[in-house]
């Protein structure tokens, strides 16, 4: 005859609830509070500029290549000495991504060549309408630190023959 | 004279309803705040402060749904069957008394609505029509999920309503009156669950069952009958036998309080002081706030702790538990008042003690039973 044994596991299991009413909240208030992202975190793209102000990407279009999703598009253009908008002889005049198609794999950040594409921490991508998705350069261009020129730059000639930076250490 | 006592009657039944309707739809927001802190969560917190006007977002929305009648669904039924379960959810508490007599500008006001010298027996009455409404609903859906979910939910309300009534007859016998204020006044002294707690458990557990609260809530299983008898009802249609679910959890605490936990009399240990509903009668209503307030706490909670139970478990436990042992707590009851009355009132302490033996033999039958079929498979 087991009689005290069966009322102690309900009252057990009652008693676990009751405990957990007393335990501190894990709700993150949402749009109030966010919690920091990971340092890995692949969020929305960001097109990066050099400390110069002009851009990193050079229109290669080897992220578009790249994309298992086929969410990238990029068109390029002549950079002219008057008109520079990137080292080297080409830049992306047009760079649209489809956010509706993105998986966020970050396979564009590993095949650019300049580090140029880089997911950021921006994950609150909302929009009412399937145009809006697509996001063209000007949103996904890194905003303008104080003291840079925007492009297009005037430079000198002869300077930004290259476009893709030397590289440092190559074991890097 | 007597047209004032209509007007009396008029205002003490329309603040009965809007009690039970605004009730209603805070008792969702109740429910929906305690299991949040149960899970680790905050739970509704956006309309309003503490989101107190959750429920009326609530209301709005469904207010505004679009309501669906399915193709060959029996459309007057159809329509009739969420007024047929809402009605008796909110009649039941017409002979519920929130207090004691009050005198207000000179006038005796009691604080019920009728005063029926068979209270218990309509409450039992009126409780039974409900079914009609959740089986109605379910046959006239035209839906199998929804015709299972009504037929499940009859036999279990059938089932339980006899030990629940059974549960009543204690209370009965104990106070020697089906009227409710008898009831409760028999309880100055000495609450109900004091002198028959197996019956007041019995009653606690055939409650969830009546009103099919997990972990007896069969005739809404989502994971087997997407959502029972009301899968097809959609809008304020949906919002009525919602309604009725939870004015019917309101109501049967009320009953409970009245029956077993003292009514509207205050705490025991509030007795002979200022707080005692004799001086100051206005506090009625509050105490059986508080109790109605704990009792549903009660059932939020084992809503949160237990897993549903297995039809055929469900069906057992209450032909074959329930219903022995709230017949085998009546008749301890019976005999016990009777040697009370007899011999010497001290027997009258024999009821408890003989009917928590019975309760805990009822344990260890229910133990041994399911593990001998343990024992089996292997």
């Amino acid at each position: 005859m087991r009689v005290v044994e069966p009322v102690v596991e309900l009252g057990r299991g009652l008693w676990t609830t009751l405990r957990s009413m007393f335990e501190k909240p894990v709700t993150i208030q949402y749009p109030e509070q966010k919690r920091p992202v990971r340092p890995r975190f692949r969020g929305r793209h960001v097109l990066k500029r050099y400390e110069n102000g002009l851009e990193k990407c050079i229109g290669c279009a080897l992220c578009a290549a790249a994309c298992p999703a086929d969410a990238i598009f990029v068109e390029s253009a002549e950079n002219t000495d008057q008109e520079r908008y990137s080292p080297g002889e080409r830049y992306a005049s047009t760079y649209e991504i489809n956010m509706l198609r993105c998986i966020y794999c970050g396979f564009c950040e590993d095949a650019c060549p300049t580090e140029a594409i880089v997911l950021g921490d921006n994950y609150e991508l909302s929009f009412t309408d399937r145009r809006q998705a697509i996001y063209p350069k000007e949103m996904l261009l890194e905003g303008m630190t104080t003291g840079v020129k925007p492009t297009p730059q005037k430079t000198e000639p002869g300077v930004y023959m290259r476009s893709v930076p030397e590289m440092k250490d190559p074991a890097d | 004279m007597t047209f004032a006592l209509v007007i009396e009657w008029l205002i003490k039944g329309l603040v009965l309803v809007l009690i039970l309707l605004g009730g209603f739809a805070y008792l969702t927001l109740y429910e929906r705040k305690a299991l949040a802190r149960i899970q680790v969560r905050i739970g509704p917190n956006r309309a309003g402060p503490w989101g107190i006007l959750q429920p009326i977002a609530d209301a709005i929305k469904l207010i505004f749904k679009e309501e669906l009648t399915p193709a060959r669904s029996d459309k007057l039924l159809f329509i009739l069957a969420p007024v047929i379960t809402l009605v008796p959810a909110l009649v039941i508490t017409a002979v519920v008394p929130w207090g004691p007599t009050l005198t207000v500008f000179g006038h005796k006001l009691t604080l019920y609505i009728a005063d029926i010298n068979v209270g218990v027996l309509y409450i039992m009455s009126v409780a039974s029509i409900s079914v009609y409404g959740i089986v109605l609903a379910g046959w006239s859906s035209n839906n199998k999920y929804a015709m299972m979910g009504g037929m499940r939910s009859s036999a279990q309300m059938i089932s339980y309503e006899i030990a629940l009534g059974l549960s009543f007859v204690s209370a009965i016998m104990l106070a020697g009156s089906m009227r409710m204020l008898d009831i409760v006044a028999a309880q100055k002294n000495l609450w109900f669950v004091l002198l028959q707690p197996v019956g007041t458990a019995i009653f606690l557990i055939a409650t969830l069952a009546e009103v099919n609260r997990p972990p007896f809530d069969m005739p809404e299983a989502e994971q087997e009958l997407t959502a029972g008898y009301h899968a097809e009802y959609s809008g304020m249609k949906f919002a009525l036998l919602f309604m009725a679910e939870y004015d019917k959890m309101i109501a049967i605490s009320m009953i409970g309080a009245t029956l077993f936990f003292g009514g509207y009399r205050e705490f025991w240990f509030l007795s002979n002081t200022v707080f005692s509903v004799d001086r100051t009668p206005w506090l009625g209503p509050v105490y059986l706030f508080v109790k109605l307030v704990i009792l549903l706490f009660g059932m939020i909670w084992v809503r949160a702790t237990f897993p549903r139970i297995r039809y055929d478990r469900l069906m057992a436990f209450g032909w074959k538990v329930l219903l022995p042992l709230s017949l085998a707590v009546v008749f301890i009851t019976g005999v016990g008042i009777i040697l009370a009355e007899q011999i010497n009132p001290l027997w009258m302490w024999g009821i408890p003690a003989v009917s928590l033996l019975v309760g805990v033999f009822a344990i260890a039958m229910i133990d041994r039973e399911l593990r001998r079929k343990d024992y089996a498979r292997r």
